[in-house]
């Protein structure tokens, strides 16, 4: 069919691309970002498979890799699926989580700073999940609904406040940054005036950890998470059209308006999902999108990509969390909050410099 | 002034115009910028909306292009009102180049251009045969073939300019509303692009721009409206509108009217 059709002017992409085409599919696709993606969940795997093998029981990988695929002995079978897969499964769906969250909220800002840890969504989930935890006492549900409520609520405060007239991104940091030194005070309040015992574990929760993450804990996560990233990847392309500005989005038939809102409220269900679980973990969402973009030489940031390189930080950093100070285990927040804090301080050198 | 030639053919002869607007209220929150504006766009023409700053032109333009919701009256395009169009119907007739957009970093001029499609396409179905010839055709009509692998960031203002009309083009939307295309350009890069836009308007697309420079209006439009103070004071042939009474009235502006020596067009020489 199409071949009776002469072929249109080739047209140069300025880096190497394979271009399927068909009547139902055909899209542009840049080797380098593809590339760079399935090595990034690779190597996302690989580090998760050798998170399967550390602890007090030693598998080799092989043996790991036996008893993923149901042949492994039964000893082997309940010390790595039922006791530690759940951590690395959660430690690579919070990832990719906390990856296209991130990708988002800077796509939507056109800012590099404009990710949900920086903009006070994991100060409101915090503070949801301490007002819970001061007084009606620990709960894994209660907890997780109050920082879900408490992220979402944030995230709306932060909207309305930033939306006066159109929509900024910078408007929305400023505000998410004022916001979140608030929040930050009232948690540290909070916490003074709550008894040891209760502090201690609000603190705890506070770091951000995947010690005591539960199989159905994540089994009830991904099923949240994996339909918000596919809504998400649906509308990549009108979010890319949003990052030309609201005229020229309008102008090519994105209501931006809906787009907008629909991808502010996924990015939050995803970050919100992620902190419910296992409390705040920074520096993925602020920190993911970017080296991907430049991994991949793309133009601002993508899905995918975002989500991969999402997945192998956290599967990584909780390797780190497990071995760095072994046997104590540190909270995977405190690894993240670390690596996030030099990559902070970069990330401001490099847009003061630009400017 | 040359007849407008889409006006010739008989099938077009007898539609409406390709915009027009009834009885429109336009303006930004409590604040009203026009009243009962009454314009027609005619099919095939080139129209140059000119006035003071301020008078309301990228207002208007606004509202022509949906960007802005009328407070009472209505747009209609092709006969229709704009607003029960779905918005990727609209933007498959009617394209906009806005006073600023905001190119990502690190795009190159393909994709950027390659973004124009959008309205033809779906999520699984975004480079067919069809995307392609429309992106190849858009960079060779406002010479950027040659950028087409080049970062945007690198380009000059006159080539990134370029490079936003060719992503216009690419929407291959049959009307182009232009908010001051030429401004921040130098004379030279100005004309260039005007003789763009002349050539597009020849090949039969409906043309409107807002520009300041009164002479270039007048050489290039073949329907010129004077707006001011929210109100059109005058519109039809350049020839006949700019006068020296009239620019006085609109711009406050003494001048004399003397013909353009290569195209016989109204030139304004300020006294």
């Amino acid at each position: 069919m199409t071949a009776l059709l002469p072929s249109p002017a080739a047209v140069d992409a300025g880096r190497r691309v394979f271009a399927p085409q068909s009547p139902v599919f055909s899209r542009r696709i840049g080797v380098r970002a593809t590339v760079v993606t399935l090595a990034a969940l690779l190597a996302a795997t690989a580090v998760g498979v050798f998170a399967l093998t550390l602890g007090d029981a030693a598998f080799s990988p092989g043996e790991v890799v036996m008893t993923l695929l149901g042949l492994g002995e039964p000893r082997a079978e309940l010390v790595i699926i039922e006791w530690r897969l759940p951590r690395v499964l959660a430690a690579l769906v919070f990832g990719l989580a906390l990856g296209i969250g991130g990708a988002i909220f800077q796509s939507l800002t056109r800012n590099p700073l404009g990710s949900p840890d920086v903009i006070g969504f994991d100060a409101g989930a915090y503070t949801g999940a301490l007002i819970v935890i001061t007084t009606m006492g620990i709960s894994t549900v209660s907890t997780a609904v109050a920082a879900l409520v408490g992220g979402a609520a944030t995230a709306l405060l932060v909207y309305l406040l930033a939306f006066r007239r159109g929509f900024t991104g910078f408007r929305l940091i400023i505000v998410g940054i004022g916001v979140a030194s608030m929040l930050a005070s009232v948690n540290t309040w909070i916490i003074l005036n709550a008894d040891l015992r209760v502090a201690m574990l609000a603190s705890a929760w506070g770091a951000g950890s995947l010690n005591v993450i539960t199989a159905d804990q994540v089994g009830i996560a991904t099923c949240v998470i994996v339909p918000i990233a596919i809504a998400v990847a649906m509308l990549a392309d009108r979010m890319h059209l949003l990052e030309l500005g609201d005229d020229t989005a309008s102008a090519l038939g994105v209501r931006t308006g809906g787009v907008r809102l629909a991808l502010v409220i996924l990015g939050v269900c995803l970050t919100a999902s992620v902190t419910a679980v296992a409390g705040p973990i920074a520096f993925i969402s602020l920190a993911a999108p970017q080296i991907a973009r430049r991994l991949t030489g793309s133009a601002s940031v993508t899905v995918t990509a975002s989500a991969a390189v999402g997945a192998l930080l956290l599967v990584s950093s909780d390797v780190l969390a497990q071995r760095l100070f072994a046997p104590t285990q540190i909270p995977v927040g405190i690894v993240t909050v670390c690596l996030g804090g030099v990559y902070l301080v970069w990330l401001l050198i490099q847009e003061a410099r630009r400017r | 002034m040359t007849l407008i030639d889409a006006e010739t053919s008989p099938a077009r002869a007898e539609v409406s115009p390709r915009l027009s607007a009834r009885d429109l209220t336009i303006g930004y929150d409590g604040r009203v910028v026009s009243e009962h504006l009454g314009i027609d766009i005619p099919m095939g023409s080139f129209t140059v909306i000119v006035g003071p700053n301020a008078c309301g032109k990228s207002t208007l333009l606004r509202a022509f292009a949906r960007l802005l919701r009328p407070k009472a009256g209505e747009v209609l395009l092709d006969g229709r009102q704009i607003t029960e169009l779905p918005t990727k119907e609209i933007a498959r007739r009617l394209g906009l180049l806005p006073q600023t957009s905001i190119a990502p970093d690190g795009i190159r001029v393909s994709d950027l251009v390659a973004r124009g499609r959008h309205p033809h396409q779906t999520t699984l179905r975004q480079w067919s045969h069809d995307d392609q010839s429309a992106v190849a055709a858009a960079l060779a009509a406002t010479g950027t073939t040659e950028l087409a692998g080049r970062l945007v960031d690198e380009l000059s203002g006159g080539q990134r300019q370029r490079v936003w009309v060719a992503m216009l083009l690419a929407q291959e939307s049959p009307t182009m509303l232009l908010d001051e295309p030429t401004t921040f350009l130098d004379i030279a890069h100005q004309y260039d692009l005007l003789r763009l836009f002349h050539r597009l308007h020849q090949e039969g697309r409906t043309i409107v721009a807002v520009l300041h420079d009164l002479n270039q209006a007048a050489r290039f439009a073949d329907h010129m409206i004077m707006m001011r103070d929210g109100r059109i004071v005058a519109s039809g042939d350049p020839a006949s509108i700019v006068t020296s009474e009239r620019v006085e009235e609109v711009f406050g502006l003494s001048c004399s009217i003397i013909a353009d020596p290569h195209t016989g067009t109204p030139l304004v020489v300020p006294r």
